[in-house]
């Protein structure tokens, strides 16, 4: 049976846009399985580059979606996709958004805020910790993290200065 | 430039769609390594728009529910200030621009492959990304590190994800009843 690329992109991408908890990169195994073994668009590798790409661009980390959808049907692949893997969640969280902001002061959500804001915390610094290790691989990125975190917790400098100073140091061949 | 952030009021001011459009699309255009960081630098920090309490609070909402969480602040954060057709600013204008650049590095990666001149540029930068993430963690932490029950679960759900490699699912389930039930039992 042969089954419409775009239909194919829009009816996978929705379903795991609801599964998505914890974002995007919570869902890349499934992406990962999808992609190569179900529907055999890509190799292994080219998943892996295209991942790597996706992380290294500004944006979104979920715009390993747009690649995704731009390798099997070009760009109206890539906005199906995207489209898709962001439509369902995101009517769910303007939903609860805006229920949540109406019934703002009331005790359940400071109960709530209290409980939950300590998980975010530390699952933003796992992200902080998990990017750490995968770019770390030598001294010169220890120190480019550390560096990073130090000038960032005591200054108000705007973050792109480092990245520009960094992005020097690459281009220049230290890295 | 802190005694502007604390000055002002406590109900949120009107945010057009032409900011949220522009201030997100600032936000897609810096975030390497994650958007995350650059969201908290432009809401919080640059204009003023949440304090860092009220975007705690917005985030962790976002982060419990499913999708892709900055993507989530966005819509959240534009249905706030404007209703439906400010989550449309603000996702557009989140979106728009990361997706033309990465949609072009993804055509000129199936001409060019792998260049070895991009390797030290990149590995630079992925560190200095990673600092982001921490600083931006570390930051939301400090109003709760005299929080002893706030510290213990910051730490498991730090330990299981970041350490352990658990599913991060395994552990948003596994957590939230849990510190929810803590944080009541605190209580009484």
């Amino acid at each position: 049976m042969k089954l419409d690329p775009l239909g194919t992109l829009a009816f996978n991408f929705a379903l795991l846009s609801l599964v998505a908890v914890g974002g995007a990169n919570a869902v890349v195994p499934e992406m990962h399985r999808l992609a190569v073994d179900t529907y055999a668009w890509m190799p292994d590798k080219e998943f892996a580059d295209l991942f790597a790409i996706s992380s290294a661009a500004p944006g979104p980390n979920v715009l390993i979606v747009a690649l995704i959808g731009f390798k099997v049907a070009g760009v109206l692949g890539a906005l199906v996709a995207t489209i898709a893997m962001c439509g369902p969640s995101s009517l769910l969280s303007y939903t609860v958004s805006r229920f949540w902001q109406r019934s703002r002061g009331a005790a359940w959500q400071g109960f709530i805020r209290r409980s939950l804001a300590p998980i975010t915390i530390g699952l933003v610094i796992a992200s902080g910790w998990v990017l750490a290790q995968a770019a770390d691989t030598d001294w010169l990125g220890i120190v480019i993290t550390l560096v990073t975190v130090a000038v960032l917790m005591t200054s108000k400098l705007n973050p792109l200065w480092l990245f520009g100073v960094a992005g020097l140091l690459g281009l220049v061949g230290i890295g | 430039m802190t005694s502007l952030a604390t000055a002002l009021p406590d109900t949120p001011r009107r945010i057009s769609r032409r900011e949220l459009f522009l201030g997100f699309l600032f936000v897609g255009l810096r975030g390497f390594g994650g958007v995350l960081p650059w969201a908290r630098q432009m809401i919080i920090e640059e204009r003023h728009w949440l304090t860092e309490e009220e975007f705690v609070e917005l985030y962790s909402l976002c982060n419990l529910l499913p999708g892709p969480n900055i993507v989530n602040v966005s819509i959240a954060l534009g249905a706030r200030f404007q209703g439906w057709p400010g989550s449309v600013a603000a996702f557009t204008g989140l979106m728009t621009a990361p997706m033309v650049i990465v949609l072009t590095l993804g055509a000129l990666y199936e001409h060019y492959r792998a260049l070895p001149e991009l390797g030290p540029l990149l590995h630079n930068l992925s560190a200095a990304a990673a600092g982001l993430v921490l600083s931006a963690g570390f930051k939301m932490a400090k109003p709760q590190w005299k929080k002893p029950l706030a510290v213990v679960i910051a730490l498991l759900a730090f330990t299981g994800v970041g350490l352990l490699h658990w599913s991060l699912v395994w552990v948003v389930l596994a957590l939230v009843p849990a510190s929810l039930l803590l944080h009541r039992s605190l209580k009484q």
